[in-house]
């Protein structure tokens, strides 16, 4: 009998493996299930793109639903995975079905993190993860004047983005003294405060949010500080968690994510794991992490694929992460946690095109570039080298980076 | 359809039947073609989908935005020809295309 390798969810990480299975060898069957109605799609537009109605669903599919079947590859949209059995290399699904597996991949991602907030369960909260959380969101649109937005992370500052640019009274309340405070240095959370305040949304720090309220629909948000906003659309953007309930129920090693080597197993030899939900060794960074990007997803597909095969290819790459809002592409380039420097490359006071560059004793960590593209490849190639940049090079306009990085190969 | 000539580094050629109005990316990755990596998924975001058209078709194809144009520059191995395959959207006078993929799109 043929070889079954199943991969459970189907986001980028799944879409990625499949096709990776097949180039590194794989000669059994193929089979992808995934909870969500679509095959899959590409995610990041969900908070700008497709919310801002300028794609549709078949714009950001990641391919179509005939490309898998012509290369042999099963896909189960709409198929929920319930649990594992590794003792009898079984997965059970929603349909009633159990399919046996030789090997397996668990590529889970993330949730929502949701927040016990009484009034959380009125009609026109939304949380925005999944392409039916955006659809519900567009469908309220129409009979939404005024949002607010809890959460002045990167999704809800996009979706601010989008939602202002339509023409919506949006607002965003930040539990932190500043927006984006646990992925930037605080000139960048000033710069994207400006921004959004010269684009007509208001941004409110130092605001937890203990209630919402209203008869079926929401109507308000209340404070700690006994200050409250009228809303008639909220939208929960506190971040995500690892999906790892199927691996911990099948007892596999769970901690901040299911637990692989830097080769994508898990503690079971025949289940391998990639994307969000992992936690997972970088050498480059000499640490563990768990990451939330689909960088980390596609590449460590790859890996998982490989490993799946026999092969052995280490995942070992610095991340990296992007993020559009109005006229602003920012690019980020490695993790800045750690830094003991920030150096600014351009105006983030008056204009909308700089990098600051994050250091730790000297060494360059990461740089967030904002309408940047050359900085950041640039960047991107320093930390894969290793080059050493000094602070007033960095800082200097006239100091040619490319030069800094060296003579290209070929 | 429009016909694409994919070739990779390692000489594999890939002829395949990209429809008008896709990009030369999309029809890598339906496809399921190695040397494209395509992480941003077409929002010139990530420059791991470069190519280098074929002479023949440079001005065909035409030049890059001036954003693409940052990113080409400074990618691992840049060339005249290089441009990024999510920006170039396919029609039926880019039938016969042929795009060479860089051996790293790192």
């Amino acid at each position: 009998m043929q070889n079954r390798c199943i991969i459970i969810g189907a986001g980028h990480a799944a879409a990625q493996l499949a096709p990776s299975l097949k180039q590194e060898g794989w000669q059994g069957s193929i089979v992808v299930v995934g909870a969500e109605a679509q095959p899959p799609y590409h995610r990041p537009p969900l908070s700008k793109t497709f919310l801002a109605g300028t794609k549709t669903i078949d714009q950001i599919l990641i391919r179509p639903q005939a490309a898998y079947e012509k290369h042999g590859i099963e896909l189960k949209p709409g198929v929920r995975a319930t649990g594992i059995d590794r003792q009898t290399k079984t997965v059970q699904l929603d349909n009633g079905a159990a399919l046996g597996y030789d090997k397996l991949a668990l590529c889970t991602g993330s949730q929502a993190r949701r927040l016990p907030l009484p009034g959380a369960d009125l009609a026109g909260v939304h949380y925005l993860r999944t392409l039916a959380d955006v659809e519900a969101i567009k469908a309220n649109l129409a009979d939404t004047r005024q949002v607010v937005i809890i959460g002045g992370g990167y999704i809800g500052l996009e979706t601010a983005a989008v939602l202002r640019t339509l023409g919506l009274e949006v607002r965003v309340l930040e539990m932190m003294d500043r927006v984006l405070q646990r992925v930037t240095a605080a000139p960048v959370s000033a710069f994207y405060t400006r921004v959004h305040t010269e684009q007509g949304v208001t941004i409110e720090t130092a605001k937890a949010v203990t209630a919402l309220a209203g008869k079926q629909r929401v109507a308000a948000v209340h404070c700690e500080d006994g200050s409250h906003y009228a809303a008639d659309l909220v939208i929960i953007g506190a971040g995500i968690l690892p999906d790892v309930e199927l691996a911990q129920a099948a007892g596999l090693q769970v901690d901040n994510g299911i637990v692989v080597d830097e080769y994508a197993l898990t503690s079971d030899e025949d289940i391998v794991a990639a994307g969000d939900c992992t936690n997972h060794p970088n050498r480059l960074l000499d640490r563990r992490l768990r990451l939330e990007s689909v960088p980390n997803a596609t590449e460590q597909a790859k890996t998982a694929a490989a490993t799946l095969c026999g092969k052995r290819k280490p995942y070992a790459s610095h991340p990296w992460f992007w993020s559009d809002q109005y006229d602003m592409k920012l690019q980020i380039a490695g993790l800045n946690q750690g830094y003991d420097d920030v150096v600014l490359r351009g105006d983030p006071q008056n204009s909308r095109s700089f990098v600051a560059w994050y250091l730790k004793a000297g060494k360059l960590l990461a740089a967030d570039c904002i309408n940047r593209p050359k900085e950041f490849m640039l960047a991107k190639q320093m930390l894969a080298q290793g080059t050493r940049a000094t602070s007033a090079d960095l800082a200097d306009e006239t100091v040619d980076l490319k030069a800094l990085v060296g003579e290209h190969p070929g | 359809m429009p016909q694409i000539i994919y070739i990779e580094a390692n000489g594999a050629e890939h002829e395949i039947d990209v429809p008008a109005g896709n990009s030369v990316m999309q029809g890598a990755i339906d496809n399921m073609i190695d040397g494209i990596l395509a992480e941003c998924g077409g929002a010139c975001a990530c420059a791991t989908c470069h190519c280098y058209v074929d002479a023949d078709w440079v001005e065909k194809v035409g030049p890059p935005s001036d954003i693409e144009k940052e990113m080409l520059e400074a990618t691992p191995q840049p060339q005249e020809n290089s441009r990024l395959s999510c920006q170039i959207q396919v029609t039926d006078e880019l039938d016969g295309l042929i795009v060479r993929l860089p051996e790293s799109q790192y």
